[in-house]
């Protein structure tokens, strides 16, 4: 397979998970949140200061269908996490030579 | 297990995220060596698929779920140096984005997701690589055992510094115990996603496999060092 076409393969299959699969994920609380009810300490629990960000909790704000909703905050939290990460990444790269065995 | 702003106190919160801003910096140094044209684009697509594949919890039963945290895979794909840095811009537009994740708890969750579960979850794939025989094959298993191991143990050092800073008077013996029950079922999810996601990349692309590249190499190469300890 070829570079190019295996980061394509895997930029889809992000895109999938996040913007379609991740709508028939389960809605229980997490492991963490779990044990915080169970055991008495999830009262303590503040709401984030980015709790009315346009994307909180993976929904878009002002798209009522939830699985559009979703999908779409996953999407765009997609392409942030490419644009950021690979650009992170292509910074802070090696630029000399690279030896075969490394 | 993200952790919300509010479980731990403001000193704890400050410590963790001092711990994480080390972490950071010497993470940065540490991946110029993992990183060169190929396989930075292939850190980003990492950290991207580590982001997407967190938004799916699966049931665990009993009415709780977990979902991937993805330190052992970030590692075993990209290097354990460049998954710290993964883990933490996932983690940082989850908290700023998504809400996902406390603001003041940032630092907490780089330590706990990004930190612990890369350590554990690489060193585990680093022993397993050296005692296995080496075979391409065995890179997803190894990989998958050390997924299992970090996710209790990153459960394990939240109860830790829920000891030193929790805001709540509880019994941390019982929190200690769920944690850990709770953590190692969710570990096993955490394993088979990670076996199945390295083994598809083995079977597509060895080379872009980062814990996969000794073994790579050896059969290339004919000099080796000997260390005798």
């Amino acid at each position: 397979m070829s570079t190019r076409r295996f980061f394509a393969v895997a930029l889809v299959v992000s895109l999938l998970v996040a913007g379609v699969a991740s709508y028939y994920a389960s809605s229980h609380p997490d492991g963490l949140e779990y044990v915080a009810e169970q055991t008495g300490f999830l009262d303590s629990a503040e709401d984030s200061a980015t709790a009315d960000s346009p994307l909180a909790d993976y929904q878009t704000t002002g798209v009522d269908d939830a699985r559009l909703s979703g999908g779409l905050a996953g999407v765009i939290g997609v392409v942030v996490m490419l644009l950021l990460s690979t650009g992170l990444f292509w910074l802070v790269r090696r630029r000399e030579p690279v030896d075969s065995d490394r | 297990m993200h952790v919300p702003d509010g479980f731990l106190d403001a000193p704890t919160s400050v410590a963790t995220g001092v711990v994480a801003a080390a972490a950071v910096a010497v993470s940065l140094r540490g991946a110029r060596r993992e990183l060169d044209d190929r396989t930075a684009p292939m850190a980003g697509l990492v950290a991207t698929f580590v982001f997407a594949a967190q938004m799916i919890n699966f049931p665990v039963g009993a009415g709780t779920s977990g979902h991937l945290m993805g330190g052992a895979l970030a590692a075993v794909l990209a290097g354990p140096w460049t998954a710290v840095l993964c883990l933490s811009v996932v983690l940082l537009v989850q908290a700023l984005l998504m809400a996902d994740g406390g603001i003041t708890a940032l630092g907490t969750n780089i330590t706990l997701i990004g930190i612990v579960t890369v350590a554990v979850g690489w060193a585990v794939f680093v022993v397993l690589r050296r005692v296995l025989p080496k075979r391409l094959d065995l890179v997803a298993p190894a990989a998958a055992v050390g997924a299992l191991v970090s996710v209790p143990v990153a459960a394990l050092v939240f109860t830790g510094l829920f000891a030193v800073g929790g805001n709540a008077p509880v019994d941390l013996a019982a929190v200690a115990a769920a944690m850990f029950g709770w953590h190692t079922v969710i570990g096993i999810g955490e394993a088979v996603v990670t076996g199945l996601v390295v083994a598809s990349v083995v079977a597509a692309r060895p080379d872009l496999v980062h814990g996969a590249r000794p073994l790579i190499a050896e059969r290339e190469l004919v000099t080796r060092k000997v260390v005798v300890s």
